[in-house]
């Protein structure tokens, strides 16, 4: 029992992320110059910081595996996925294949599964699809001028 | 009169049809974000900064603020009429706004947001008349362990008004400070924390982190959510509040507007507390406390005159100091020194028409909002009836497009997707993002700060305790914590939030 509410608490994630982040941040820093406190290398300042989280990720920790705080909940992996791919995406397609096709992808991927696919609802979302390329092609590259290839 | 000559110089600033046109931008931009729930002020502002590069710095700053303060006018609206926040420093306005819409009396309540958001935008641009310049002469005379020990009591400060877990808080502004310090190193030129990530050399942007943690994640984080909404519109046509409304809400605006301005001050401050403090303070100056929740106009009054006044007065520290107070301010910094303007306290001196251009137009921009509002709150009520799923595509496109264009990078936007996806495991862990990007914008000057410091006192780290007002910083930050950590307060934070 103990272990599964451990296990659900949101502070014992928590407190590991922090302890890892640190310990990340310490092992880096170690390549640095590290100084002295009246000239301080690169290495200082870091090493500081990556002690103090790890501290913090510790004391979060351990207080989570006695006292009992909010428990986990679920995360919904479907928004995230789509979200983050769709993303990706857009960075990966928008310089060689320019904004028209990056866009339509970007907009197409993190919209899946948020319509029904029935005629009227395709054609209601080409039309709100086109006329954001158009919008966003009008609004960042002739309007604004930013440089932005917009055809393949 | 020297407050004199400056306003009337100001005014000069903020009359061009120029800084008139993008004021009003601004805060309509702000209304809209502050009306739609899944989009804040923050991401709009990292949104529009790469456009912001082609505009004189004064009128940039001019509609990014807009921005900020129009966000509190609109975020008030879709509390009222759909019972979902438009801004998170709506949230307690939900309580009674909503409850009062239910009742068939949303227009009492959403005019009396807008009067008394307007009153108090009025009290806090006098606010930051007052005390921006003096504090700005204090300022500079502050040397390096001043600013290392304001910073220390602003990232104090960030952590005691974040909402949730202090320790988390903690470790978030530790983790901040790493993250900015990604890049290069000023004084060695040593590459830290790049991987061999050319694009890392200048450190990550603060664009990048910003869309991620709060654009990105929030998108995120609503799509989760099943939508439900349930749009009051029927009983809009009476908008005025009778006069039993006016003399039991206008004490609650002065009231929200003291709490607000004072808690827009304060490191780590900002519009956000300013409106739970002030819901707070109604329900316990109330007689009929249990009236709270079921549509007091006070309950909308108050917080509503908070976040509008927290949003103007949270200008003074960056303004005056160059330190920003919170997320938002942190961006704003960005965007005056990509202007290649040095932030800090020589800004007021020798930067005139952008101090007292911007606080001309903060005032001029509050009159916009008060005369549009409310004529245009059928435009916004017809706003809240797109769905989400139309909404988000594009919320998306606009924060893609605003990453990549920044410094034209597609490591910019693989980042910020990265930063999305941390986003919402700091959100599922209860960790605040807020103090975090606190701390990624302090980073690199607290670094510097430091390390100057020691220098000067050859590794004796009393310099910091010796000067006067570095102690007395120091000494703040203490008492904070101190305050918080006592039992008594710590059971009001929670009371708060």
């Amino acid at each position: 029992m103990k272990l599964k509410r451990i296990l659900d608490s949101k502070d014992f994630y928590a407190g590991l992320i922090f302890i890892l982040f640190g310990i990340f941040a310490i092992l880096e820093a170690r390549r640095y110059t590290l100084g002295t406190a009246a000239s301080m290398g690169p290495g200082y300042f870091p090493r500081i910081l990556g002690g103090t989280l790890i501290l913090f990720g510790l004391i979060i920790l351990v207080r989570s595996l006695w006292l009992s705080d909010e428990s986990l909940k679920s995360l919904a992996l479907r928004p995230l996925f789509l979200v983050t791919i769709g993303v990706l995406a857009f960075a990966v397609l928008l310089e060689p294949l320019g904004m028209v096709v990056a866009t339509l992808t970007l907009i197409s991927i993190s919209s899946l599964g948020s319509w029904k696919f029935r005629l009227r609802e395709l054609v209601k979302m080409a039309v709100l699809y086109i006329g954001l390329v158009v919008l966003a092609a009008g609004l960042f590259v002739y309007g604004l001028g930013l440089s932005f290839r917009v055809w393949p | 009169m020297d407050v004199f000559n400056n306003l009337i110089l100001g005014f000069s600033v903020a009359l061009t049809p120029m800084n008139l046109l993008y004021c009003l931008i601004g805060v309509l931009l702000g209304t809209l974000v502050g009306v739609l729930p899944g989009i804040g002020a923050l991401a709009t502002i990292a949104m529009l900064l790469p456009i912001t590069f082609k505009l004189p710095p004064v009128t940039s700053l001019i509609m990014l603020a807009g921005i900020y303060y129009g966000a509190q006018y609109g975020g008030s609206t879709t509390s009222i009429l759909v019972n979902i926040p438009g801004e998170a420093t709506s949230v307690v306005t939900c309580l009674d706004g909503y409850a009062m819409a239910r009742q068939g009396r949303a227009g009492p309540a959403l005019s009396i947001a807008a009067l008394g958001s307007f009153f108090a935008g009025c009290v806090a641009t006098v606010i930051i008349v007052l005390f921006g310049p003096p504090l700005a002469e204090v300022a500079l005379k502050f040397g390096q362990a001043e600013y290392f020990s304001l910073m220390v009591l602003g990232l104090v400060g960030s952590v005691v008004l974040a909402r949730g877990s202090l320790l988390k808080a903690f470790a978030m502004v530790f983790l901040g400070l790493l993250l900015g310090l990604v890049g290069t190193d000023v004084y060695t030129g040593t590459p830290r924390f790049n991987f061999g990530i050319y694009e890392l050399a200048d450190g990550i942007g603060f664009v990048t982190i910003g869309m991620g943690l709060f654009g990105f994640a929030e998108i995120i984080a609503n799509l989760e959510q099943k939508e439900k909404r349930e749009v009051f519109t029927s009983n809009l046509q009476r908008l005025m509040p009778t006069r039993a409304d006016l003399k039991a809400s206008w004490r609650a605006v002065l009231r929200g507007t003291a709490v607000g301005s004072l808690l827009g001050i304060l490191p780590g401050g900002g519009a956000l507390l300013g409106s739970y403090a002030s819901y707070a303070v109604e329900k316990k100056v109330a007689a009929d406390p249990s009236r709270f929740g079921r549509g007091a106009i006070e309950g909308v009054a108050g917080p509503e005159s908070a976040n509008n006044a927290g949003a103007q007065t949270s200008f003074i520290p960056l303004l005056s100091l160059g330190i920003p107070g919170n997320a938002v301010m942190a961006l704003m910094l960005g965007a005056i020194m990509i202007q290649g303007i040095a932030p800090g306290p020589q800004v007021v001196t020798e930067q005139p028409e952008l101090f007292w251009g911007l606080i001309a137009s903060m005032w001029i921009g509050n009159l916009m909002l008060v005369v549009l509002n409310l004529p245009l709150i059928g435009i916004w009520v017809r706003l809240l009836t797109v769905p989400y799923r139309v909404l988000y595509p594009a919320i998306l496109l606009f924060c893609c497009i605003g990453v990549y264009s920044t410094n034209n990078s597609r490591v910019d936007v693989v980042l910020a997707a990265g930063f999305g996806v941390l986003g919402i495991i700091f959100l599922k862990l209860g960790c605040e993002p807020a103090p975090l990007m606190l701390a990624f914008i302090l980073g690199p000057m607290m670094e510097e700060a430091l390390r100057r410091a020691m220098l000067l006192s050859h590794g004796n780290p009393a310099i910091f305790f010796t000067r006067p007002i570095s102690l007395a910083f120091l000494l703040s930050a203490a008492f904070l914590l101190v305050l918080i950590i006592a039992p008594t307060l710590r059971r009001k934070r929670e009371e708060v939030f």
